[in-house]
């Protein structure tokens, strides 16, 4: 719902033709969506019409490969009603005048579904009004088809190009006054739009963060402390300025906040090598502070002997658990694990700052660049509105590129050398130097009754602390799945402290809880005998809305009809329970909803009697509601998501020592290759619910849908990532 | 020092330490920026380029190494039947998502359809299993190889 007043606004383009300005109050309903400080922030979208009929749509939000530079266009360009061929697509800049300009939580598609297309709706009223005028017949009476207005009762036709420019003096319609277009019309939306970046990423243009290049440019890198905010006690750093292509190396003291310019030493040369090759002569002390008990074994000795006593605090307590584990005929009790996880973006953090005359000229491959933005601005001691941001291109992002480190370091970089300067981080910076995918540990038990029925539930889940708080993405909702479900349930949380920063990894808290739940699920249903799709259907019961609990992460409940269908329709398109397979090979089903989309996954895997894992093939079946905007895209981002999660159960997985991370390159942390790549097949259930995110979602369930193949494979069960560190060999 | 090297047809003069990495002279001295850093230790295949035809890590290559070996870089692929062809089986199928890791998968790639032309899925994984996609998009790459060998005249 949008609220009654509207600021949209006309103008001349320059040159001609009809510039279109919207200012949205943000809907109301982005409150219900989780999506946090969206309240009072304005949208702002752009369409421009040239007298030739050319449509330049800008896109507003940063582009890090989840097809949002096509998909809000795609939005505007519809209910404008133009081909898309006579489309181009301009990135903004950070822009005030934007709303929320940001690539996170898959939530582009909810928060813009509706606000965008009204904008076209918008300019195509207006194109209207203004060849009515013409014409002297009443708007109602005219039409439009792609790119022209029609008088329907003569079959006369003005091209949008020659109304551009009396339509930008036509009144401006209250939004919520215009109709928007029948999803049964559309022509754009619904389409297999391809991606009109990929002409400029085969032939190797530079549209990367990494490719920007500004007149009189240096380059740098930065060292930091590997034990994440050590202090810099001294440096060789006159030695380092002596060296060859050197123009500058200075310290650096930075701050204590660990999202902030931290103290290191900068090192600025003519050519990014130089520069690089320069750092490796340099010698720092470090005050590494107090790591005592930051290892990954004493993480894991401490979450033991916490899940021995009684939790810190309850999350969620549902009948009585006592009661349920004393009707339960089969009980069943483990502990699992995930570890830490580095965002891995193959394109390492970059960016090229320029300071000078009380202002900062940005380029940046950024998720989040206002608060990017709002961080340069504070370090430097500047107003915001000194700073441009220039959104480009990132090389991956998957929740990395939500935080500014780089940002601020390269602007501060900049400011020192007193030149412009492109900050590059080596990959052993960028596993180093991350906000982590935090560690969990979960202590389960369960209990089925004799009738096959999960009758109680419990977990005790030790997460870390960050100076006393939850670290960030460490927490459990305390609606969780199964809760709302199970008679007596039970979520318990304790917390040990971290010295090094978490942060959002793509799907966020799902996936490390989706692995968890739905592999202890997998347990249970074998426990009780049960086939674990039987099992799970039974679990989810009739179809109903169960409501969240209020809270500032309310959202919109969770619907265990839509989950039902997606598993029956995984189910029936991977042939689940009619195939036997020779020991060794195994289907494993996982189901999870996350980021408003609902997902089940089938794994067909196979051990070979030595332990090596080939993954047959996996069945992907979603429901993200009534509208795939492009399915050429849906399902390239469904079976990335998919394979991103198999890549990361099966190889990758950080490790903490002395207050470090140990791995630094791909040969220790393993992302998925060609080889273990397998076939996705990806299937939507299109259901009448508004249209949702698409980015996130797919991944969660991949990782126990892969770990509950291995057990129906070989009988054993992965409790513990990444799967690369166990031995799955057994006697043929 | 100078050294001089043949990139995509043309000699070209670049006056540099002899230790420099191939894959820094032609990003930063002769700006030809689509050839990707990604790991700097051979391990994830984004700076791949032809010396000779072969497929190398070009961030493991000194310059001072490279002496008369021709270079070819994803500027110059689409000049070869191969290259094109793959440029057009990327563009139909709609591979990338993010993008970084492209132009190294097809530099792969092309090396493999110049010597196996209509390769199977397994001389794919074995050609490529060197380039990650951290989108993972393996299925469509693998799909675009196996229409670029049927479309491409190679």
């Amino acid at each position: 719902m949008l609220a009654r007043r509207n600021f949209l606004k006309a103008s001349l383009a320059a040159g001609g033709g009809l510039l279109l300005t919207a200012t949205l109050p943000t809907p109301s309903k982005a409150a219900t969506l989780g999506v946090p400080g969206t309240d009072a922030v304005m949208l702002n979208a752009y369409v421009r019409i040239a007298p030739s009929g050319q449509v330049t749509v800008t896109a507003k939000n940063p582009e890090v490969g989840q097809g949002v530079k096509m998909m809000l266009p795609m939005l505007i360009a519809e209910e404008l009603d133009v081909t898309w061929d006579a489309v181009q697509i301009e990135q903004a800049d950070l822009d005030p005048r934007y709303f929320s300009q940001t690539a996170g939580g898959s939530t582009a598609t909810p928060l813009n579904w509706l606000p965008l297309r009204k904008v076209g709706a918008a300019g195509r009223h207006m194109l209207i009004a203004a060849a009515a005028a013409q014409w002297g017949v009443p708007a109602a009476e005219c039409d439009t088809t792609p790119g022209q207005v029609v008088h329907r009762p003569t079959g006369r036709t003005l091209g949008y190009g020659a109304l551009a420019t009396q339509a930008a003096a036509m009144p401006v319609p209250h939004l919520d006054t215009l109709t928007l277009k029948d999803p049964k019309t559309f022509r754009i939306i619904g389409q297999p739009i391809r991606n009109l970046e990929v002409p400029r990423i085969v032939t190797g243009q530079p549209i990367f963060g990494i490719d920007v290049t500004v007149p009189g440019m240096l380059y740098a890198v930065f060292q930091k402390c590997d034990v994440h905010g050590g202090r810099l006690v001294r440096s060789n750093v006159d030695e380092i300025r002596a060296l060859p292509g050197v123009r500058a190396a200075f310290e650096v003291k930075g701050g204590r906040n660990l999202r902030g310019l931290l103290d290191g030493v900068a090192v600025v040369a003519d050519s990014w090598w130089l520069a690089n090759r320069a750092r490796q002569q340099l010698d720092i002390t470090w005050d590494e502070g107090d790591i005592t008990g930051q290892s990954s074994a004493e993480f894991l000795a401490t979450a033991e002997r916490l899940a021995k006593g009684k939790p810190g605090d309850i999350l969620r307590r549902d009948g009585d658990i006592a009661t349920g584990f004393s009707k339960a005929a089969h009980v069943v009790e483990a502990a699992y694990q995930y570890p830490f996880l580095s965002h891995i973006d193959l394109e390492p953090q970059n960016c090229t700052a320029h300071v000078a005359d009380g202002r900062v000229e940005i380029w940046a491959p950024t998720q989040n660049p206002a608060p990017g933005s709002k961080l340069v601005a504070a370090t430097l001691g500047i107003p915001d509105s000194a700073i441009t941001v220039h959104m480009i291109r990132a090389g991956g992002g998957f929740g990395r590129r939500l935080s500014n480190d780089y940002m601020v370091e390269a602007a501060w970089i900049s400011k020192v050398a007193g030149a412009p300067v492109k900050l590059l981080w080596t990959r052993e910076d960028d596993m180093r130097h991350d906000f982590y995918r935090p560690a969990g540990y979960h202590f389960f038990k369960g209990g089925v009754d004799a009738g096959g029925r999960l009758v109680a539930f419990s977990d005790h889940f030790v997460t870390f602390s960050e100076d006393g708080a939850m670290a960030a993405s460490a927490e459990m909702p305390p609606a969780e799945y199964p809760a709302r479900l199970v008679e007596h349930l039970e979520y318990g949380v304790s917390m040990m402290p971290l010295r090094a920063p978490t942060g959002p990894l793509r799907a966020p808290r799902s996936n490390g809880l989706g692995f968890v739940f739905q592999s202890f699920l997998d347990e249970l249903a074998h426990a009780a005998g049960r086939d674990p799709m039987v099992f799970a259907l039974d679990l989810l019961g009739p179809p109903q809305l169960l409501p969240d609990p209020p809270g500032p992460r309310q959202g919109p409940g969770f619907d265990t009809g839509r989950m039902r269908g997606v598993i029956e329709l995984v189910a029936a398109k991977s042939g689940w329970g009619q195939r036997s397979f020779a020991k060794g090979t195994g289907m494993g089903l996982a189901y999870y909803f996350s980021h408003l989309g609902y997902f089940a996954e089938v794994v067909q895997a196979t051990v070979s009697s030595g332990g090596d894992i080939t993954i047959d093939k996996v069945w992907v079946a979603g429901d993200i509601g009534s509208q795939i905007i492009n399915p050429l895209n849906a399902e390239n981002q469904a079976q990335g998501a998919a394979l991103d999660g198999l890549g990361t159960a099966l190889g990758h997985g950080l490790t903490v020592a002395g207050g470090k991370i140990v791995q630094g390159n791909f040969d220790t942390v393993l992302p998925l290759r060609m080889r273990q790549s397998p076939p996705v097949e990806v299937h939507f259930n299109v259901t009448n619910h508004p249209p949702t995110g698409l980015g996130e979602p797919a991944l969660p369930p991949a990782l126990p849908a892969l770990a509950n193949a291995i057990f129906a494979a070989t009988g054993k069960r992965i409790r513990s990532l990444p799967i690369k560190d166990h031995d799955l060999s057994y006697s043929a | 020092m100078t050294y001089t090297i043949e990139v995509n047809g043309t000699r070209r003069s670049v006056d540099v330490d002899g230790e420099t990495p191939l894959l820094w002279v032609l990003r930063d001295v002769l700006d030809l920026k689509g050839t990707k850093f990604g790991c700097g230790a051979a391990q994830c295949g984004a700076c791949t380029v032809h010396s000779d035809g072969h497929p190398i890590r070009a961030c493991q290559m000194p310059i001072a190494a490279v002496g008369d070996a021709r270079i070819t870089t994803i500027e110059a692929i689409g000049q070869t039947q191969v290259g094109k062809s793959l440029q057009d089986a990327w563009i139909a199928l709609d591979v990338p998502q993010c993008g970084y890791c492209q132009a190294g998968q097809m530099m792969s790639a092309a090396a493999l359809l110049a010597r196996t032309p209509k390769p199977s899925d397994s001389d794919i994984n074995d050609a490529m299993n060197g380039n990650l996609c951290r989108c993972a998009t393996y299925t469509r790459i693998r799909a675009a190889i196996h229409r670029a060998a049927a479309t491409g005249s190679i």
